[in-house]
């Protein structure tokens, strides 16, 4: 989903692709990162920020998102609205990923992969403390990857965590993590919310108090209006270069564009409406920070696979030809679809994989927009009038593209029933659980998703055995084998015109001036790291 | 006295019936949503087992009523939070805003209304009926947007939305709501003064306002004296009808000013399908808006001397 929404079932566990390069690399060479340094800085610090010491005066970050979590514990739901702000602020994990996509150590000061490349054994920090003092163990690693796998956690957590055979406590600070087979992706997994080392003592009120190791703790919750961090006095590593850290929620953009204009706010995390960017072009007051995302607004296409055990969709028939499905594509003019409904900010992409990602190729040129073709392709396949339900989630990006694509489906013969579905509960219901759709309209914010297109299971009712199999080598694969299968596997989505990808959102961040240390793109563990930025 | 408390409970029980079965019907299911994709149909239905959501409808419906009666209103589906714990920092800013929007309407409301009465063929009275013709169409989530703009952008003087809870410090919270209450309060202060406007209309052609004249009162004396507690019988009226309408523009008015009021609450929930924390919100509002009806209906008594000397005999 979109950073500014209620994420759906979109975990939103992300890692910047540059980031899956460095760990394959890290485990084809068995190598050990971070492993001669014992560094235990939670966060490199931005050079540029010049991280004065005030202590006489009460230092604050107010931060304006959209997202506001329905429980603290972010390891409950599928929402990505927890971690977001309390994903390395307030939990750590082993491993992080830092602001190019790095992975680096956090909890773990280093870690060992086996020639097989199924152990790893995670040495951590000795210094490591919980928010009450307790030490971080080996054992509490291994009671947290319990509770992930047998406890009431996210089915998307569970199923990240279902390669890991056996955890083996080898002394207070070591901890041998046994696999099922090699898997690429485990260790971004244990950046993300997957990965969280929570305080086994705060398991039982997880959902309204954390029991974290990170430089923040909780300090109040106003449910609907705000989450208020504090500085963790007792904190183990580099401490935070702020008292106060709130993150204020917004439905509305132009009430955060107004909470900043006012000087309420230090930044906007992802402006919502770029149409109101120019309010912001005051340089002596604002800077405006136009990155990436892992978010991809998404057309999706009911294929109509009908999977074992799973109950079918209602998909029209007519959309199991591929003919048809690239009728829709090329029926559609992207960069016009772009221009008009997020005001020409983001990318244009032909495929479910953006620029950042290690294996990204340039797809958009796969089936250009052309509507004679499509006309053509439709008449060829039977269809030169078609009607089709067309049901985006009701959030402004998706109804505003919802009408674009409506008006030129409408060119070719295909008459597209619009109906917007509340987000996200009828949303979830209808489209992600029963596929009881034709055409939708949602983004994407997990990294690498692509892989989704090889469960078939997936709304998207996709079935293509090639893609499958190419999923599957490149998550057992060195990091050469996984770009490659990638890359496969995001061209072969492609010219089946599985979905029509509209575009890429952008990660449009504004600061008041002299904030500092906000990465230009969005992180892709989908955590607003605060321990980066500093405020003059 | 009985009879009345025997219609209340009446009325709450009937409530809480249409409130279950309408939001029984909203389609979604909020185990899908809570578990998100990837959730197995073994999962799915652990999770509805955990919520309770399986069992049948008159059992789920039971189970709330007998919950509420004994104080409990059960957990949110989503959060696993206590229902009350949610909803009572919640209910403090609803409660702030909709006391003060109609303390403000009727601050507004009573003495324009008294002008434009005695004064309605002269200009005040034009002016009053015109401005309030005026600000009735004003949508309150409009004049919201401009009084953000304008206080809270341009001029900076007050915080252009947010909220603080009065306990943490009662001058932000004042400072905070001074918007929001005016752009609730103006916008329903238009609609009553044409109520007030013709309640003393009403009052002005009695026979005891004329006596009253007629022996050498001035008129703002016999307003004051015969006036106000006759027209005030109709204006509880009035006001307590109107409360429904401040409540509900008060659910926009929370979304302008990103206030963690009631009405925001219950949009969210809904969103979520957290019918658990939907059927709590609204049995609340409900439950509000019935006593202040029986308060209108106590203050009748207390207004008018002729209801109580027949009521006593």
């Amino acid at each position: 989903m979109a950073k500014s929404e209620p994420p759906i079932g979109a975990t939103r566990r992300a890692r910047r692709t540059i980031g899956a390069a460095v760990a394959a690399m890290a485990l084809a060479l068995t190598a050990c990162t971070g492993g001669g340094a014992p560094t235990t800085t939670p966060a490199a610090p931005d050079p540029g920020a010049t991280a004065t010491q005030q202590p006489a005066e009460t230092r604050t970050l107010v931060v304006g998102a959209t997202a506001e979590p329905a429980t603290l514990d972010p390891t409950a739901t599928d929402a990505a609205a927890g971690t977001q702000a309390l994903l390395y602020n307030v939990f750590e994990t082993l491993v992080r990923i830092d602001a190019e996509g790095h992975l680096k150590p956090l909890l773990a000061q280093a870690w060992d992969v086996s020639e097989d490349r199924l152990t790893y054994t995670f040495k951590l920090s000795p210094n490591a403390r919980f928010s009450d003092g307790t030490p971080v163990t080996a054992e509490a690693v291994a009671a947290n990857i319990d509770r992930i796998q047998n406890g009431t956690t996210a089915p998307k957590l569970k199923k990240a965590m279902s390669v890991v055979a056996a955890t083996a406590v080898v002394d207070p600070t070591t901890i041998d993590i046994t696999l099922t087979r090699p898997s690429v992706t485990w260790l971004f997994d244990m950046a993300g919310a997957a990965g969280i080392v929570m305080n086994p003592a705060g398991f039982a009120a997880a959902n309204s108090e954390t029991a974290g190791s990170g430089p923040l703790t909780l300090g109040r919750w106003l449910p609907g209006d705000s989450i208020v961090l504090e500085k963790n006095a007792q904190y183990w590593g580099t401490p935070a270069r702020f008292d106060e850290v709130t993150f204020r929620y917004f439905k509305d953009p132009n009430a955060m564009n107004a909470s900043m204009l006012s000087g309420q706010l230090d930044i906007i995390s992802n402006l919502q409406a770029p149409e109101t960017l120019a309010q912001f072009s005051d340089t002596s007051r604002f800077t405006v920070i136009e990155g990436s995302t892992d978010a991809e607004v998404t057309l999706s296409i009911n294929n109509g696979a009908t999977p074992e055990g799973v109950t079918p969709g209602t998909g029209n028939e007519a959309l199991k030809d591929v003919r048809v499905r690239k009728a829709i594509t090329m029926a559609i003019d992207r960069q016009a679809l772009l221009d008009t409904v997020w005001f020409g900010k983001g990318t244009l992409i032909g495929s479910m994989s953006v620029p950042t990602d290690v294996w990204y190729e340039d797809l958009t040129g796969t089936h250009p927009y052309n509507p004679e073709e499509a006309k053509r392709l439709l008449a060829e396949a039977g269809h030169p009038q078609l009607t089709l339900r067309l049901q985006p989630a009701a959030l402004p990006y998706a109804s505003k593209a919802a009408q674009f694509v409506a008006s030129q489906l409408g060119a070719v013969g295909i008459t597209a029933q619009v109906e917007e579905l509340q987000f996200p509960a009828r949303w979830v219901d209808t489209v992600l659980q029963k596929a009881d759709y034709d055409l939708s309209i949602v983004a994407h914010v997990e990294p690498r998703d692509v892989v989704t297109y090889a469960n078939p299971a997936y709304y998207w009712r996709y079935d293509n055995p090639a893609v499958q199999e190419a999923v599957a080598r490149a998550d057992a694969g060195t990091v050469a084998e996984y770009e490659a299968e990638m890359r496969t596997a995001s061209r072969l989505i492609a010219e089946d015109a599985a979905a029509v990808w509209l575009f890429a959102l952008p990660n449009l961040v504004v600061t008041k001036t002299g904030v500092t240390g906000v990465p230009e793109n969005a992180n892709s563990s989908l955590a607003f790291d605060v321990t980066t930025i500093a405020k003059a | 006295m009985l009879a009345r408390l025997g219609i209340f409970a009446l009325s709450l029980a009937l409530a809480s019936v249409v409130i279950f079965v309408i939001t029984q019907a909203l389609p979604g299911d909020v185990a899908a949503v809570i578990l998100g994709h990837g959730a197995t149909a073994e999962q799915l239905a652990a999770k509805r087992a955990e919520l309770g959501t399986d069992r049948p409808f008159v059992v789920q419906y039971l189970d709330w009523v007998f919950g509420m009666a004994t104080g409990d209103f059960g957990r949110s589906w989503f959060s696993g939070l206590p229902v009350a714990t949610l909803i009572g920092p919640r209910a403090e800013v609803t409660i702030s805003l909709v006391v003060g929007g109609l303390l403000l309407a009727l601050l507004i409301a009573l003495p324009l209304g008294a002008v434009a009465a005695l004064k309605r063929r002269q200009w005040p009275g034009f002016l009053t009926s015109t401005a309030a013709q005026v600000g009735m169409a004003v949508p309150a989530f409009w004049a919201g947007i401009l009084l953000v703009f304008v206080f809270g952008v341009t001029l900076g003087w007050l915080p252009p939305n947010g909220y603080v809870p009065i306990g943490r410090d009662p001058v932000a919270w004042a400072r905070h709501l001074v918007l929001p209450v005016t752009a609730l309060g103006v916008v329903q202060a238009a609609v009553l003064v044409r109520y007030v406007r013709s309640a003393f209309l009403e009052v002005l052609g009695e026979d005891h306002y004329r006596t009253a004249r007629s022996i050498g009162w001035t008129r703002w004396r016999a307003l004051a004296r015969h006036g106000v507690r006759n027209a005030a019988l109709s204006l509880v009226t009035v006001v307590g009808l109107q409360l429904a309408a401040v409540i509900v523009g008060a659910i926009v008015i929370e979304r302008v000013f990103v206030l963690p009021g009631l009405g925001s609450l219950l949009l969210d929930m809904v969103s979520q399908h957290d019918l658990a924390v939907v059927r709590g919100i609204v049995m609340l509002l409900v439950l509000a808006v019935l006593a202040i009806n029986a308060l209108v209906d106590v203050s009748y008594v207390l207004i008018d001397p002729r209801l109580r000397a027949r009521e006593s005999s």
